[in-house]
């Protein structure tokens, strides 16, 4: 127990610092997600292509090789960023590409006629998307997008790997010193079980509420 | 400006080559482990006793929600500890991912034995069949077509997350990626021909899952 409060301070910075990589990443690839996912839906073909391609390479590479070649990358091209704003570009242009998916699916599953009869009663393209389309196809996208957070938030541990200082790394970095690797791995897992099953439990409470199956 | 310089990347195209192969079959391994581990626990959640439901879903609720990194941490690490120091990284690397993959195989095998009809396992213990008579004859035929689409998903996954393997220092593709870049420092060139190997590979792993698909449909 001393042991778990000396290191209690690293273990918070790690989980604050695997919070923030985490939703830097979800806000980016939400933002990513909805500008894709109307691409792919309305786009002009040019434009439709180069997200399919975006998309698709995107989800074929493993999140780690997407971080290294960004971090390792950059700097190469001149451009010196932090390890952590490569980390959350990296991860941030998986999760966009995932959650063009997602948010195509979603709005494709709503039916057409919705469309038509908006169409029909006057109300203009965004109109449409912002009242008819977007507030059914919530329902829908919620809980693919809670299980994509999981993800994320399981992936953000890839980033201790280019050395930012997470909750895995900062987890490492206790081992090292302690050599108790049973105990801290136990406190890791229990810290990323609790945020990932409360994640998952909120999602689940949100598709009853949202009342779509 | 940015001087591309290819040949150092393809005068160790090999470590690449070897490194996809490894990559390929701790895939194939880890998916076929995986596999035998989430039937167990699926049989043992659907007809099992109930201490051993809240065991395997323990396990299950567990490990998809923990990093696979930290799964291999503990493996790696944390077993020698434990007394079970006969893996190297290599092996401790094909359990960590076996590990990981049974608990959403569980879920996938689950999904599998729920979709078969109450009226074949009823036509089939009418017959006098014993109840793993059943499970071998029955349930399982039928369930390995339900399961096949989302095995596929499973196994291309799983061939994504052996990269991970490289922080332990396994020599799998992307640990290939990492000493070529170290070794010769041509970054952009050793990372586009690795991706470009694991989008080939993911879309043939793909094609050939389709191809099996439909080799094994019912209805042609």
């Amino acid at each position: 127990m001393p042991m778990i409060l000396a290191g209690l301070p690293l273990i918070l910075h790690g989980l604050l610092v695997t919070a923030t990589i985490s939703l830097a990443v979800l806000l980016l690839g939400t933002v990513l997600g909805i500008f894709g996912s109307l691409s792919l839906l309305y786009g002009a073909n040019v434009l439709r292509w180069c997200v399919r391609i975006y998309v698709d390479v995107c989800r074929s590479i493993p999140h780690l090789v997407l971080i290294f070649a960004i971090f390792y990358g950059l700097p190469a091209l001149g451009l010196q960023v932090p390890a952590i704003v490569a980390g959350i570009l990296a991860l941030g242009l998986f999760c966009g590409a995932h959650m063009s998916e997602i948010f195509r699916g979603g709005v494709e599953s709503i039916p057409h006629g919705q469309m038509d009869a908006a169409k029909s009663i006057g109300l203009t393209f965004a109109q449409r998307l912002r009242h008819i389309i977007f507030p059914q196809a919530l329902g829908r996208i919620l809980p693919a997008w809670v299980n994509t957070a999981v993800e994320i938030v399981k992936s953000s541990s890839l980033v201790s790997l280019v050395s930012v200082v997470d909750l895995t790394m900062a987890i490492q970095q206790i081992v090292g010193r302690t050599r108790e690797a049973l105990l801290f791995y136990a406190v890791a897992a229990m810290l990323y079980f609790a945020i990932n099953f409360t994640l998952s439990i909120t999602g689940r409470r949100l598709e009853r509420k949202l009342g779509h199956g | 400006m940015y001087q591309f310089n290819w040949r150092p990347v393809f005068d160790n195209f090999d470590l690449l080559l070897k490194g996809l192969g490894l990559a390929v079959a701790i895939a194939l391994l880890s998916l076929t482990i995986g596999s035998l581990i989430g039937l167990a626990a699926a049989f043992g959640r659907t007809h099992g006793p109930p201490p051993l439901q809240c065991l395997t879903t323990a396990y299950v609720e567990l490990v998809r929600n923990i990093p696979l990194l930290l799964i291999i941490y503990f493996v790696y690490f944390g077993l020698p500890l434990l007394g079970v120091s006969m893996l190297d990284n290599l092996w401790s690397f094909v359990l960590a991912l076996a590990l990981y993959a049974g608990a959403y195989l569980t879920e996938i095998f689950r999904a599998g034995i729920a979709g078969v009809g109450k009226g074949h396992i009823d036509a089939a213990r009418s017959l006098g069949m014993t109840r793993l008579q059943v499970i071998r004859h029955i349930t399982l035929p039928l369930m390995a077509r339900v399961v096949l689409p989302s095995l596929g998903n499973t196994l291309i996954s799983l061939f994504k997350d052996t990269s991970v393997a490289s922080a332990i220092a396994v020599p799998e593709l992307t640990y290939g990626a990492i000493r070529i870049n170290v070794n010769t420092w041509r970054v952009i060139e050793v990372y586009l021909v690795v991706a470009a190997l694991y989008l080939a590979t993911c879309y043939a792993i793909a094609g050939s899952l389709r191809w099996i698909e439909r080799r094994w449909a019912i209805v042609q």
